[in-house]
């Protein structure tokens, strides 16, 4: 008789265990949750910190706005590098958005299904090839070509990054607006061929209005990764500290003049510090993309 | 122009722009490997690097690309499941679920040349790890969280509600629920997300640069954290942009070539079979 009211006793306290376990074990994934807004705000709080140290010594008006940068001199202008990002980013969504726009209708719309079963994978592929591979061929490849085919002196330059640019953001651009323009309700499209409008018709004027909103998220997420791209453009570029005035002169970006002048500078210097605002610079533009990519989807569903 | 026309030619190019977005992938990887395979050989992939002389190898750099990527997975796989648990299960449309879909979404934009800074800030400098492997891993997380977490997410999304309910009807409890039923289903799903960031993270260079540093320890294997580790993709980027050694094209062409081939592997072998179980599991369901 003991025994078993021991064993009963026993089966309650695991019993009352169990419902403990399930109380407690979500607040370990509301904090792993956490975590990630933790890190966000410290990444915020840290590269700005450092890198708005930079005004102790420098003005505003001459880092955003004077193309002057030496700083063994002195001078901290930065607006050669904004622009050249800028520059390089509008010229990759130029040449890649056409291709990847059309290739993400190819494969919604067009292409027989074995065909699309080899472009799904092929578009993981294009993420997984890392960049310095990308700035590799680059390098042997594309820039020799360019400076054989326009006669320019050197091939490093916009052109070079900009090319680079736009084959690495076809991914992003092709899966995104495939599924933007996959998710257009079939009753639109019916209706429009029913309608005696033709493919073609149909995917211009009523397909891709409808998904508009999917294919501007994926063209700013294309923009996000074009700006902060740093190993590929810093092989084609040319890190050369001047306002780009032709496609094909060295120029230099944000990101690749961090990584090409961090190493050797002092951690703390007015130098080291302007790195570190150059880097903030970028981070706020993404954040920016984000928040835009948010209000198109606000927009969507009201 | 007669639409029918037009509808031809748009249908042309739009076969055209598949076919070059295939052609540029194919001939990037064919480049990349014609080059670099002939370099690939034993001594190659296991020997020491030289800083001067031709003929180096690249084992160190080999060993600590799959260290720290082990390392950074290891990291974040427990938090991003985690919070890929919460996301899926437990958020309601709350002001706190908002900062965190916020986050992980900004997160996953945010350049990795910014958050190699910020770790370079908090690890190297603040913790003093030093350029090191223990640093560099850390960092690496950042990156690989963002896309962990969404993954998880959606594979525990996919998971049908009446395998909750059925569990939930047993008398099992919602912890019970998400462990036994929720979580094996949505494994497959999981795996596939693992492996391709890992794919993404073994080529990552920028964040490493300034985290784990540019040497490598001239030890094999070396085990050791708090060494600095240079991977193979900040070897490539720093023999091209730095390095001295005559034969560099040669060494660069020879990891490119290592680095496709691990990425090919990691697709073929375990993202796209795992592709294709969860579309049979789908059918089946």
């Amino acid at each position: 008789m003991e025994l078993v009211e021991k064993c009963i006793e026993i089966r309650k306290e695991e019993h009352n265990m169990t419902l403990v376990y399930d109380r407690y074990v979500r607040y370990l994934f509301i904090t792993s949750a956490f975590f990630m807004a933790v890190i966000i705000l410290s990444i915020i709080v840290f590269v700005g910190q450092q890198g708005l140290l930079t005004f102790t010594e420098v003005s505003p008006m001459e880092f955003f706005f004077s193309s002057k940068w030496d700083p063994m001199d002195g001078h901290y202008g930065a607006f050669s590098f904004i622009s050249g990002s800028i520059l390089a980013t509008f010229l990759a969504i130029l040449f890649g958005a056409p291709l990847g726009l059309a290739g993400a209708m190819f494969m919604a719309k067009i292409a027989p299904s074995w065909l699309r079963e080899i472009m799904r994978p092929a578009t993981d592929l294009y993420v997984a090839i890392p960049s310095v591979v990308y700035g590799f061929v680059g390098l042997t490849i594309l820039v020799p070509f360019i400076r054989e085919y326009f006669h320019v002196s050197s091939g490093f330059g916009l052109l070079a990054a900009a090319i680079i640019l736009s084959i690495m953001i076809l991914p992003t651009i092709i899966s995104i607006s495939e599924d933007a323009i996959r998710t257009v309700p079939k009753s639109l499209e019916e209706a429009s061929l029913a309608l005696g409008a033709t493919r073609w018709q149909t995917l211009w004027r009523v397909i891709l209005p409808a998904a508009l909103p999917g294919i501007l998220t994926a063209i700013i997420l294309a923009m996000a990764r074009a700006i902060g791209e740093t190993m590929a453009v810093q092989m084609v570029i040319g890190n050369t500290p001047q306002l780009a005035k032709s496609l094909f002169m060295p120029t230099s970006t944000l990101p690749s003049e961090i990584v090409v002048e961090m190493g050797n500078t002092p951690f703390g210097s007015a130098w080291g510090n302007s790195l570190f605002l150059m880097a903030l610079v970028l981070l706020l533009m993404s954040l920016a993309m984000i928040l835009i990519i948010r209000r198109i989807a606000e927009r969507r569903v009201a | 122009m007669s639409a029918k026309l037009s509808d031809k030619i748009a249908t042309l190019l739009m076969w055209l722009s598949g076919l070059i977005i295939l052609g540029i992938l194919v001939a990037f990887l064919a480049y990349m490997l014609y080059k670099g395979l002939p370099v690939l050989s034993w001594e190659f992939i296991t020997g020491m690097p030289s800083d001067m002389k031709a003929g180096g190898g690249v084992g160190p750099q080999f060993f600590n690309s799959f260290y720290i990527l082990f390392l950074s997975l290891v990291f974040s796989i427990p938090v991003a499941i985690g919070a890929g648990i919460y996301l899926a299960e437990y958020a309601r449309a709350s002001r706190l679920t908002n900062i965190i879909r916020l986050s992980t979404e900004s997160l996953a934009t945010v350049p990795s040349i910014v958050l190699g800074l910020f770790g370079m800030i908090i690890f190297v400098n603040m913790l003093g790890m030093g350029f090191s492997i223990i640093g560099g891993s850390l960092t690496l997380m950042l990156l690989n969280l963002p896309v962990l977490v969404r993954v998880t997410e959606e594979s525990i999304r996919t998971v049908p509600a009446y395998y909750r309910e059925a569990s939930l009807a047993l008398g099992a409890t919602k912890w019970q629920t998400i462990w036994r039923v929720v979580l094996p289903s949505a494994i497959p799903g999981i795996i596939t997300g693992i492996t391709l960031t890992a794919g993404r993270a073994l080529g990552e260079t920028a964040i490493l640069i300034f985290t784990a540093g540019t040497t490598a320890s001239r030890v094999l294997p070396d085990l050791d954290v708090t060494a600095a580790g240079e991977t193979l993709a900040v070897h490539m980027w720093y023999v091209m942009a730095v390095g001295l050694v005559p034969d560099r094209l040669d060494v660069a062409n020879g990891i490119g070539a290592l680095l496709i081939f691990t990425i090919l592997i990691f697709n073929l072998l375990f993202a796209i079979p795992g592709k294709i179980i969860q579309k049979r599991a789908g059918t089946v369901r």
